[in-house]
């Protein structure tokens, strides 16, 4: 059990200060470096409480996938410099004790929430009543999430795809100049379009350009 | 040191989240920083549902935590491609010189 919190405070801390590096760093593309190692430490901790599935898919989807796509409008944009200091405005520094304040009584209601919850020292839910021990965790979820879960798996589908539609569409455009081939007038062009026959009488030529 | 409960990993993502928030409103500087703190809230309401889910011995917080992720993978993506529309036509992403609406 020792070895247990000194890895939740390994994985907490280094997930807390890169999170807080993720806002205090100069350079965003810093910023996506803490983002990653913030979703890395963050994914240990999954794995280490029992949530492997989810670790593992925090891994594939946020470092694999929505990170590397920040890096990459990050490096597109050509803005990784923020020039002046941080939290420096043109309106001066007048947001910054509001959006501290704001942010402290937020962070201070949960942690009344957190302190003043009673553990009932016996629980037990519905789902553990059956609750297998011997099967992973993935299995677990992959019996639930095809079976009870189904319609909302189809939705985040959907989800996906109107996403994946909208920013194709989004970042799509249309540059003036460019030769692109036409399918259509190359599939529904005939011999005759391209093609004349004509009968070339003896010492006289043709024309052409008629 | 005590055992590690349920109130440790709530309190972690009690901190995250707050962190997440303190950044949307301090940075003026550039949007896609905020997108990345949207990004540790989710991550900080992903820690409390997970946590939940296995102390209590229930998968449906892991279930919604994976509804979770998919609908962050779609904001991230339309938001980004946003993002990029809007450097197009205006050639900055600075958060204080987005002022459009004038509101």
């Amino acid at each position: 059990m020792i070895v247990h919190t000194v890895f939740f405070y390994t994985f907490a801390l280094i997930a807390i200060i890169s999170s807080i590096m993720v806002t205090a760093s100069r350079n965003t593309i810093h910023s996506v470096f803490f983002l990653i190692l913030d979703f890395i430490s963050i994914s240990c901790l999954f794995i280490m409480i029992g949530a492997e599935f989810l670790g593992m898919m925090m891994l594939i989807v946020y470092v694999g996938a929505v990170a590397v796509l920040f890096l990459f409008v990050v490096m597109m944009l050509n803005v990784s410099d923020q020039k002046n200091k941080w939290f420096q405005s043109k309106s001066g520094y007048s947001h910054v004790p509001i959006g501290m304040i704001i942010s402290l009584i937020i962070f201070f209601e949960l942690l009344i929430v957190i302190a003043g919850w009673k553990y009932k020292p016996n629980i037990i839910t519905l789902s553990s009543i059956n609750f297998d021990q011997t099967q992973s965790n993935t299995h677990a979820i992959g019996n639930i999430l095809y079976t009870d879960y189904i319609h909302l798996f189809q939705l985040s589908g959907m989800i996906l795809l109107v996403a994946m539609i909208g920013a194709i569409v989004l970042t799509f455009r249309k540059r003036t100049g460019i030769k692109r081939q036409s399918y259509f007038s190359q599939i529904s062009r005939e011999e005759s379009d391209g093609v004349t026959l004509v009968d070339v009488k003896f010492k006289e030529g043709v024309k052409i350009d008629e | 040191m005590s055992e590690i409960g349920l109130g440790h990993y709530l309190t972690l993502s009690a901190i995250i989240f707050s962190i997440g928030i303190i950044g949307i409103f301090l940075n003026r500087k550039n949007i896609i920083i905020i997108l990345m703190n949207i990004e540790l809230i989710l991550l900080g309401v992903n820690i409390n549902l997970v946590s939940f889910s296995i102390f209590l011995n229930d998968l449906a917080g892991q279930i919604f935590t994976l509804f979770i992720l998919t609908v962050a993978a779609a904001e991230a993506a339309i938001g980004l491609a946003i993002i990029v529309v809007y450097y197009r036509k205006t050639g900055t992403i600075s958060v204080e010189d987005i002022d459009g609406l004038k509101g």
